[in-house]
């Protein structure tokens, strides 16, 4: 086993995003990103098209990373909020529900007062959105996994060569 | 950790490189990026110090298709090999699903080699992890050089486990795709067991 894997199913998906949908909107944010602690694209809302998202998740999760180093150095148990402000934009990421980073993008439409507020309900829907989805994942596991092992697992060598071949 | 998410179909795969500091790390990414279609890959992004040497990271991200209609991505990470940045590999490396340590061939770096596997070895244990229970695999890097060691040597120091190995010239590209294939062979095999 290598750690707590995610799996995520469409309904995950669909809640989640309603839940970034709702803090952009009442953070008067550009966007909003949840990203997995290790890099990874949950869900996003807002003005997404022209950011690389692949790119800020990364970049976000070892922001992340090298902070909770420094905490641990200073025998803090975390440093769970960063905040970066450029001349039109403002980057807000935070831990939220242990696993994940959410990331706020706001400019002068916004605040950091009224980011931190509505932050705060969104945290803790995605905390409960995840608690849930732990729970069924070991429940019912079943659906989504079914199709996964009926198609995905069964691949062969051959699959995977031809995922090279170009 | 991989990321199964079966609302979008897709597979993401956590891939680092590791390896003592020259080894060419960076050199593996960047000739995948040169190599690979410009819809299949995202930026590569390099953190890294004036002279070149990794500081934090490098990440390219990979979609190469699908397979039995599962988007599959592969997230590459190199950590930065100098002994001195240990702090920062050990975040690199947490949730990886797959390792790939390049040894740098040549003679003199023998001793950097097993220092870095080994260093690998208890990073990973302060995780509770074991490289015999990972996807791994070992690349023999800079075989156009003079001064390297034979591979049979290299193999008795750095791979009694037997693991699957390739022999590479990463500055040139040849080797990198194997390796690369090799680790995600692993990688997915491990995801069909897991499942
Ligand atoms: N001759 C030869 N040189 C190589 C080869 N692969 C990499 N190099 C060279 O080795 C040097 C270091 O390569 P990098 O890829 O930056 O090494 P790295 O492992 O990323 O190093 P750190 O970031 O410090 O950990 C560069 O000058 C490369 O051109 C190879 O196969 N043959
Ligand atoms: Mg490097």
């Amino acid at each position: 086993m290598l750690g707590a894997d995610l799996t995520l199913f469409e309904e995950d998906e669909r809640r989640l995003a309603a839940v970034l949908r709702r803090l952009c909107e009442e953070a008067k944010s550009r966007a909003v990103f949840l990203i997995d602690k290790s890099g990874q694209l949950i869900a996003a809302a807002g003005e997404t098209a022209n950011v690389d998202i692949t790119s800020l998740a990364s970049l976000t999760a070892g922001s992340i990373a090298a902070s909770g180093g420094l905490a641990q150095l200073l025998g803090e148990k975390e440093f769970s909020v960063l905040f970066h402000e450029g001349e039109k934009d403002n980057l807000h990421i935070s831990v939220v529900a242990q696993r994940a980073i959410l990331v706020v993008l706001f400019d002068r439409r916004s605040s950091l007062g009224l980011v931190r507020l509505r932050l705060k309900r969104a945290a803790e829907d995605i905390g409960q959105a995840f608690a849930e989805m732990a729970l069924r994942t070991q429940q019912e596991a079943g659906r989504g996994r079914a199709a996964f092992q009926a198609q995905f697992a069964q691949f062969t060598d051959e699959d995977i060569e031809d995922l090279f071949k170009s | 950790m991989s990321f199964i998410n079966y609302a979008a179909r897709e597979i993401n795969c956590k891939l680092v490189y590791y390896g003592p500091g020259l080894c060419g790390k960076t050199t593996n990414l960047q000739h995948i990026y040169s190599k690979v279609e410009p819809s299949t890959k995202g930026k590569l992004i390099s953190l890294a110090t004036e002279t070149e040497r990794t500081l934090f990271f490098d990440f390219l991200p990979l979609e190469l298709g699908s397979i039995r209609g599962f988007k599959t991505r592969f997230h590459l990470y190199t950590v930065p090999g100098q002994v001195f940045y240990d702090a920062s590999r050990k975040l690199i490396l947490r949730g990886a699903d797959g390792v790939i340590l390049v040894a740098d061939s040549q003679i003199e770096r023998v001793e950097a080699n097993i220092e870095s596997l080994e260093n690998l070895e208890a990073n990973l244990a302060e995780q509770s992890l074991k490289l015999d229970r990972l996807p791994f695999v070992l690349q023999y890097n800079k075989r156009d050089l003079p001064n390297v060691v034979p591979v049979e040597e290299l193999q008795t120091l750095l791979n009694p486990n037997g693991v699957p190995w390739f022999e590479a010239c990463a500055k040139k590209g040849t080797g990198v795709f194997e390796t690369l294939k090799g680790v995600a062979k692993l990688v997915l095999n491990e995801l069909k067991k897991k499942t």
